[in-house]
């Protein structure tokens, strides 16, 4: 009897004390939450979805290596449907009831802004992907974007295309600004602007479209009555699709046609494009070029190729996917130099470092942008017809600025 | 300024918008101005029809338009079963008037998200001979990427028209709007007259897809806008009339590619839809309605 008892009393003991190992192990695997709001649905899923895919290769390779602290690293995510009224719930969410650790932002101007509110309430570092301005309105210190517009994102954005406008022979006169009725595209037509003013280009054609709009010939015919040097086009990836096939139906006669049209950047579109791509200048943020082989670029898009088959996103995901990637690395690194959560520990850590990052090196200013604009200005060059394969590799899209990361020289006019 | 080759280009414009304005509503044409069924997912169909060109079109290398025709019957069967679900849960009870809308609201989430799911989010593309090249004709341009859809659209509004003019089930889906019981009486099913409408409706939303790929890029959601559009061409042309929905969507076309031209693109949806409020207000019955 007394020694079922003994026996009984020790498994007692050795299960309390294996159960509170137990917790003690949770606890210290306790994983870092990191959450945000992601188009999945909607209009910017197609890139949405390749930024998550981008940011689940990250998540992986930080966990293979031990995780954050010695912690792994839980993405939780909710999809905002491309709308932004679905966002400040998503983070309310996030925050209150999933306990996130951390918070970064979904993808685009028109995603981000309606979280800011609630971020700076809590006083959250917020990393952000790909908007333009956004902090101009908020002022806010732990804001940091890795979309490298540069210190005056709205003037600098298209600084390069008036730069290299400015720099050709006989030099271009008049401009024509055309944009989408959207908060990136107008931020853009507002920064080429003043661009084109502090150029002395007069402005003969300053009109905005709805996004809806289904014909672009009328709108390419009514610039192209004006005769300007210069085309600005401020679109998103239907309208810039329609702007192409229109300005080569018409004809569209101009010295320097692009600028800020959002999905010539896309392996889909370009693809479809085919040859009308040819001698158009537009932005991008990386393009295969011998100038742009940052260390781990190659290895991460690698992985990214492999894990985009058949998902139905862009399949090189050379646009968004390594700037998805980069800003968790810079919060990772952050989170491991400070070895804190701290979100004013971060914050000062971000504001004076310079991150190593698969898109080079990374360093804020005083508002959170890239301290130095890298806003890449590319011409498309000898684009052959239905080849998806051709935009794999270098040669295809030019670098024309940054003079630094140059990969070759404009072929100017555009077309006479 | 207003110069003659602009003001002919524009008018030309937008008579080739017009024409696929025609295709996208001439289904709504028939499922709402004739049978009084708000199909709010009509344009989702539409997006279908779209997929189903691409898939096709990037696979065997088919013509779009070929696609269209041929996914047509296809499209007619499944708006037929739909008719069926949706006269059994709401028509027959009664209760289509608001849990009917919420159906064909569900059923637009429902091809959006199937269409997302099997095919993912990125805009998907049509390649044809004819997409990108244009025709002139002194100074006037035909960019084929419009044409086409015209000259589809036109030939699909005149078989429809005529169809519903001179064939005796043509008129039977036109009688059944109008009195149900006297089409009972002649010995006519109504509830099959209207199935065989909506699957009708329904199959020109196969062509209509295609002909929107052929303008531009689709992703699984750009259908939502073309409710508005499609609504308002139907209401502008008179409820139920095939001719006044034609001449409605030329007009809404042509305004659009003038405003676009002359005035500014911003005011392109304001001025069209200014155009159908005051149609409205001076013939409440729209262009041709009775």
């Amino acid at each position: 009897m007394v020694s079922t008892a003994r026996t009984w009393f020790v498994r007692t003991l050795c299960a309390a004390a294996l159960a509170a190992g137990m917790v003690g192990i949770a606890a210290a695997q306790q994983p870092i939450k990191i959450g945000f709001s992601m188009a999945l649905t909607g209009g910017l899923a197609g890139a949405g979805k390749g930024a998550l895919i981008a940011m689940e290769i990250w998540r992986d390779d930080v966990n293979k290596k031990g995780g954050l602290l010695g912690r792994p690293v839980q993405l939780v995510y909710y999809d905002d449907a491309t709308q932004p009224a679905n966002v400040p719930g998503i983070y309310t969410k996030l925050l209150e009831v999933d306990k996130v650790d951390l918070v970064v932002s979904a993808y685009g101007t028109n995603l981000i802004a309606p979280a800011m509110p609630i971020i700076m309430r809590k006083k959250l570092v917020f990393p952000s992907l790909f908007g333009l301005g956004v902090n101009e309105e908020f002022n806010y210190d732990r804001y940091f974007q890795i979309m490298p517009s540069g210190p005056d994102p709205k003037v600098d954005w298209t600084r390069g295309f008036f730069a290299l406008a400015m720099e050709q022979n006989p030099k271009p006169r008049t401009v024509a600004i055309v944009a989408a009725d959207a908060e990136f595209a107008l931020n853009a037509a507002a920064g080429a602007r003043k661009n084109a003013q502090n150029a002395g280009l007069k402005i003969v054609y300053d009109k905005t479209y709805p996004p809806a709009t289904t014909d672009y010939t009328p709108i390419v015919r009514a610039i192209q009555a004006t005769n300007p040097d210069i085309v600005f086009v401020g679109s998103y990836p239907p309208d810039s699709v329609g702007m192409v096939k229109a300005a080569n139906e018409v004809g569209l006669k101009t010295k320097l046609f692009g600028g800020g049209m959002v999905g010539l950047q896309f392996a889909a579109i370009q693809k479809n494009l085919g040859p009308m791509l040819n001698g158009i200048v537009n932005y991008d943020f990386w393009v295969p070029e011998p100038t742009l082989k940052f260390s781990g670029v190659e290895e991460f898009l690698a992985k990214y190729r492999e894990a985009a088959k058949g998902k139905g996103v862009d399949p090189y995901g050379h646009y968004l996917p390594p700037y998805a990637y980069a800003y968790l690395q810079v919060l990772g690194q952050a989170v491991e130099a400070t070895k804190s959560l701290d979100h004013g520990k971060l914050a000062e850590h971000m504001h004076k470092t310079e991150y190593d990052t698969v898109v080079g090196k990374v360093k804020f200013g005083k508002n959170g942008e890239w301290a130095r604009s890298r806003v890449l200005q590319v011409q498309f060059r000898d684009v052959q017809p239905d080849n998806l394969e051709q935009f794999a590799g270098p040669g295809k899209r030019i670098v024309l600025y940054p003079k630094e990361w140059k990969s070759g020289d404009i072929v100017y006019p555009y077309k006479q | 300024m207003v110069t003659a080759d602009l003001l002919a280009n524009a008018v030309v414009a937008g008579l080739l918008l017009g024409g696929f304005y025609a295709a996208v509503a001439i289904g709504l044409a028939i499922i709402f101005g004739q049978l009084d069924i708000v199909n709010i997912a009509h344009p989702a169909f539409i997006i279908a029809g779209a997929y189903t060109a691409y898939i096709l079109n990037s696979r065997f290398g088919i013509d779009p338009v070929l696609i269209g025709v041929l996914a047509a019957p296809l499209f007619f069967l499944a708006g037929a079963g739909i008719y069926r679900v949706y006269y059994g849960a709401f028509e027959r009870t009664g209760q289509e008037s608001l849990s009917g809308l919420a159906f064909f609201f569900g059923l637009m989430f429902i091809i959006e998200v199937v269409l997302i799911l099997v095919y993912g989010v990125d805009y998907r593309l049509v390649q044809a001979g004819y997409i990108g090249e244009s025709w002139r004709i002194g100074f006037v341009d035909l960019p084929f990427r419009m044409l086409v859809p015209f000259v589809v659209a036109v030939a699909l509004t005149a078989g429809i028209y005529l169809y519903l003019a001179r064939t005796f089930t043509g008129r039977a889906i036109q009688a059944v709007a109008q009195d149900r019981l006297a089409l009972q009486l002649m010995g006519v099913n109504p509830i099959r007259v209207k199935q065989w409408a909506f699957g009708l409706g329904i199959a020109t939303a196969a062509i209509a897809g295609a002909l929107l790929i052929i303008i531009g890029p689709v992703e699984p959601s750009v259908g939502r806008q073309y409710i508005g559009r499609a609504f308002a061409i139907v209401v502008l042309g008179g409820m139920g009339s095939i001719s006044g929905m034609f001449i409605a969507a030329l007009i809404l076309g042509i305004v659009e590619s003038l405003v676009n031209t002359f005035m500014g693109p911003s005011w392109a949806p304001a001025v069209a839809f200014g155009v159908l409020l005051l149609t409205l207000a001076l013939r409440p019955s729209g262009l041709f309605g009775r």
